[in-house]
C-alpha cells in the first residue's frame, strides 16, 4: 500500500499552510538553497555544460532501459548480491518484509530514503512487528512527530528547534529531564547518542540508492550525515530500495551526475559522503553487510517511457526546483498531500497515483519556469504542468466555477468582434471606478484574490486598443 | 507472469522495442565497454603540484584539516599531534595496510588497536586510495586493510595520503580503481568522503558530527 495522499483536498491543505504562522515562520530558512546553488553554479565554470550532459546521459538510459536493467542486475548477481522486481507498492513491501522474517530481524535502520516513503515502508515494517528507525536526523526527527517529509532533502524544513527539543524529551525519556536542550548541538548530539545505539542494534538496513551503475552493479548514496553509510555496514543485511529510473550506465556517467546533484541540492561542490556499494562482504573483509539485496520499483514508471510525462523519469531528487518555486515557498511541502512536492511532485504524482486524485497539484503554478531554470536535467516542469492542466480538463475533473469560467471566457474568445467590445466596456467601468486609488481592496467574484491584496484597476482601455491605435500612428 | 517478465514486458511495450534489436544491443554494449567520460571540470587538472595545492584549498573548502609530513615514517607524529592539539585521547584503530603498519608507531605515546571497529573507538586512521582534486575528496576503499567502519564511527578520522595518489578528477580515480579490481569489478564499498559529517536538519544551521566523524584530519605524505 502506497503512502496515502491528502492530495484530493489540497486546497483545503493551502489555506491551512498559508494561515498556520508557525510554519510560516520556519518556511523562511526553505529560502537559504537558493543563493547556495547560484554561488555552487558560479564557481563551476563547467555547470551548464555538465547540465546538458547529465540530460543526455539520463535520457541515452531510459531509451535502453531494458537492456541497462539487464546489465545491472548480471552485475549484482555475479558480485554475490540479489536483486528482486516489485511492479508496485504492495509487492515491494512484502519482499522487503519477507527478507527481514527470513533473516529475522527485530529492528531496521533506514538512511534517507523517498522510495521507502512512496511505499509507505516504516508503516508496513511496524504492522509486521519489526522495528523501523529512520536514521537520518531530519527523517528521525519527523518520524517521532508522526509526519511526512515536506521537502525532499530538508525532511524536516517545516519544523522548528523548539518543536524538535519538545519532541526529543517526549520521545527520550531515559535521559535526564532537566538536561539543557536549548542549543542545535545539543539536539544534534542528543540524537547522534540515540541513533548510534540503534545502529549498532539493527538487524537489517535499508537505504534508498541516487543511482544504480550497470556496468559494476554498484548502487550510489549520497549523504551528509553517513546515515546510510551506517546503515549499511553495520546490519548483517543491507537492502537497497530503489526506482526503476535510477540506472546509470558506466561510472563515469555517475560522475556527471554527481557533478549536479549536490551543487543543484545544497550548493555542496559535493556532498559530503557518497558511497558506491556492490555486492554483499568479501571473504577477507571484516565489516560490512553479509547479505545484499537490492528491490527495483517500478510503481508506474514503465508506463510513463516513450510518453508526454517520460521526461520526468530524468529526475535526480535534488529538490532545487521545489527550492526556487513561489507556490512551494508560500505553503511548503505537506500541503501538496503525497510524498513529493513542489514542481517535481506535482507532475509525478498524478502520473504516479492518478489524475483523479493528484490531479490539483499542476494547477498551484504561476508557469515563472524558475524550476526548469534549475533543473539539473533540465526537465520542462512547466510544459507537463500544462499537459496535466489538460488532461484534468479534458476528463472534467476541474472544479465546477472553472470550469464554467473557461466555458464563459470561450464563448466571448471566439467571437472577437463581441469579445473587444465587452473587455473595452469593461476596462472604462474599471478604470473610472477605481480612478480615486487606482485599486480596489474588493471586487465582484474576486473575493479570493482581494483577500490578500489589492486588485489594480486597469488602464483607460484594452491592450488591443492601444495596440491598435500605437501600430496606426506608426504607420 | 513474474513480476520481473511483466516490468521489462512493459518497459519494452513503452519504448516500442522487442530488446533484441542488434543495434540498441550493440550501442550499450560500446557504452559500458568504452565507459566514455564526459565534461571534466579543468579545476582539478594540472601538474602533481597544482593537484595538490587544489586538493588542499577544496578539502579545507569543506571543513577538512589537512597537514603535509615528509614521508610515511612522519605520519604518527602528526597523527600524535593532532589528537594532542584537539584534547582527544591518545587511542587510535587502524586495518591491516601494510603502509600504515610499516609506520613508526611505537615512537609515539599513542595506544595503538587494530581491526574494523565496534562503535567504541574515538579515533581512527587509514590510508587512501586517492585523493580528488576536483572537490578536495578522499577515496576509501573496504577490506581488512582500511576497514569501512573506521570512516564512520570513530569521531576523529585522520587520513594519510600519499601526495602521488592525489588524481585530478573522479574519472581518474574510477580508472585507478579499474587497475586495481579490474573493468567492471569493485571493491565491496568505494568511500568518497568529502570534510566530515554534517547535517543542517535542524533550521537549516550547519553542525558537523551528524553521524560519522566530527573532524577529518588529512595528512599529505609527499614521499
Amino acid at each position: 500500500m502506497s503512502a496515502v495522499a491528502t492530495t484530493p483536498r489540497f486546497k483545503d491543505n493551502v489555506h491551512d499552510a498559508l494561515t498556520d504562522a508557525r510554519l510560516q515562520g520556519a518556511l523562511v530558512h526553505a529560502r537559504n538553497f537558493t543563493h547556495r546553488r547560484a554561488d555552487a553554479a558560479d564557481r563551476l565554470p563547467e555547470f551548464e555544460a555538465l547540465r546538458d550532459s547529465a540530460r543526455a546521459i539520463k535520457d541515452h538510459t531510459l531509451a535502453h532501459l531494458d537492456l541497462y536493467l539487464e546489465a545491472y542486475e548480471r552485475k549484482v548477481r555475479e558480485s554475490g548480491g540479489q536483486v528482486h522486481f516489485a511492479q508496485d507498492a504492495d509487492e515491494a513491501l512484502r519482499i522487503i518484509i519477507d527478507l527481514c522474517k527470513s533473516l529475522g530481524a527485530r529492528s531496521v535502520t533506514k538512511g534517507k530514503s523517498m522510495i521507502s516513503e512512496e511505499i509507505g515502508l516504516n508503516e508496513a515494517l511496524e504492522r509486521a512487528g519489526i522495528e523501523a528507525v529512520e536514521t537520518d536526523l531530519g527523517e528521525y526527527i519527523i518520524q517521532l512527530r508522526g509526519e511526512t517529509p515536506s521537502h525532499i532533502i530538508a525532511p524536516a524544513i517545516h519544523v522548528t528547534k523548539q518543536d524538535i527539543e519538545r519532541d526529543f524529551r517526549k520521545a527520550h525519556r531515559e535521559l535526564p529531564p532537566n538536561r539543557d536542550l536549548s542549543q542545535p548541538e545539543q539536539l544534534l548530539g542528543e540524537a547522534r547518542g540515540v541513533l548510534r545505539a540503534k545502529f549498532l542494534a539493527a538487524d537489517v538496513g535499508v537505504t534508498g540508492a541516487n543511482f544504480l551503475v550497470a556496468e559494476t552493479g554498484t548502487s550510489i548514496i549520497v549523504t551528509n550525515q553517513g546515515d546510510g553509510d551506517l546503515t549499511q555496514i553495520l546490519p548483517r543485511a543491507h537492502i537497497v530500495i530503489a526506482s526503476l529510473e535510477k540506472i546509470v550506465p558506466t561510472l563515469e556517467d555517475a560522475a556527471q551526475l554527481l557533478r549536479v546533484l549536490a551543487r543543484s541540492a545544497t550548493g555542496q561542490d559535493a556532498a559530503v559522503y557518497t558511497t558506491f556499494s556492490t555486492g554483499p562482504r568479501r571473504p577477507d573483509d571484516p565489516d560490512g553487510p553479509s547479505d545484499h539485496h537490492v528491490v527495483l520499483l517500478d510503481n508506474g514508471r514503465s508506463s510513463m517511457l516513450g510518453g508526454e510525462f517520460e521526461d520526468m523519469l530524468r529526475c535526480i531528487r535534488c529538490g532545487a526546483c521545489m527550492n526556487h518555486c513561489p507556490v512551494y515557498q508560500a505553503i511548503g511541502g505537506h500541503a501538496y498531500g503525497w510524498v513529493y512536492p513542489g514542481p517535481m511532485g506535482a507532475v509525478l504524482t498524478p502520473s504516479l497515483i492518478g489524475v483523479a486524485e493528484g490531479g490539483q497539484l499542476p494547477n498551484a503554478s504561476t508557469l515563472c519556469g524558475r524550476c526548469e531554470s534549475v533543473c539539473p536535467v533540465r526537465i520542462p516542469l512547466p510544459k507537463m504542468m500544462r499537459h496535466w492542466r489538460e488532461r484534468e480538463f479534458e476528463r472534467r475533473l476541474s472544479p465546477a466555477p472553472l470550469r464554467y469560467g473557461l466555458g464563459f471566457w470561450g464563448f466571448f474568445a471566439k467571437r472577437p468582434t463581441l469579445y473587444r467590445l465587452t473587455t473595452d466596456l469593461a476596462a472604462r467601468a474599471m478604470h473610472l471606478a477605481g480612478r480615486s486609488k487606482g485599486r480596489f481592496s474588493w471586487a465582484p467574484l474576486a473575493g479570493g484574490w482581494t483577500k490578500y491584496r489589492d486588485l489594480a484597476a486597469p488602464e483607460r482601455s484594452t491592450f488591443q486598443s492601444q495596440w491598435r491605435a500605437k501600430s496606426g500612428a506608426v504607420k | 507472469m513474474s513480476a520481473r517478465e511483466a516490468i521489462f514486458a512493459n518497459i519494452r511495450r513503452s519504448l516500442g522495442v522487442t530488446g533484441a534489436e542488434a543495434p540498441r544491443r550493440f550501442e550499450v554494449e560500446t557504452r559500458l565497454a568504452k565507459a566514455p567520460a564526459g565534461v571534466v571540470p579543468l579545476r582539478g587538472q594540472g601538474d602533481v603540484e597544482t593537484r595538490v595545492a587544489t586538493f588542499k584549498a577544496e578539502a579545507e573548502r569543506a571543513q577538512a584539516s589537512v597537514a603535509d609530513v615528509a614521508s610515511l615514517s612522519g605520519v604518527p607524529a602528526e597523527v600524535a599531534r593532532f589528537l594532542r592539539d584537539n584534547n582527544c585521547p591518545a587511542t587510535l584503530r587502524m586495518g591491516s595496510d601494510e603502509r600504515l603498519a610499516a609506520m613508526p608507531w611505537s615512537e609515539t605515546s599513542l595506544e595503538v588497536l587494530c581491526g574494523p571497529s565496534d562503535g567504541h573507538d574515538l579515533n581512527a586512521v587509514s590510508a587512501a586510495f586517492a585523493g580528488i582534486a576536483e572537490t578536495g575528496t578522499l577515496a576509501l576503499v573496504s577490506g581488512a586493510e582500511n576497514p569501512t567502519t573506521l570512516n564512520f564511527l570513530p569521531d576523529n578520522h585522520i587520513v594519510a595520503l600519499r601526495r602521488d595518489d592525489i588524481v585530478a578528477d573522479y574519472e581518474s580515480a574510477f580508472g585507478r580503481l579499474r587497475t586495481a579490481y579490474g573493468k567492471g569489478g569493485a571493491p565491496r564499498t568505494l568511500n568518497l568522503i568529502t570534510g566530515p559529517s554534517r547535517s543542517g536538519d535542524i533550521e537549516q544551521t550547519l553542525l558537523l558530527g551528524a553521524h560519522g566523524p566530527r573532524r577529518l584530519h588529512i595528512i599529505v605524505v609527499a614521499g
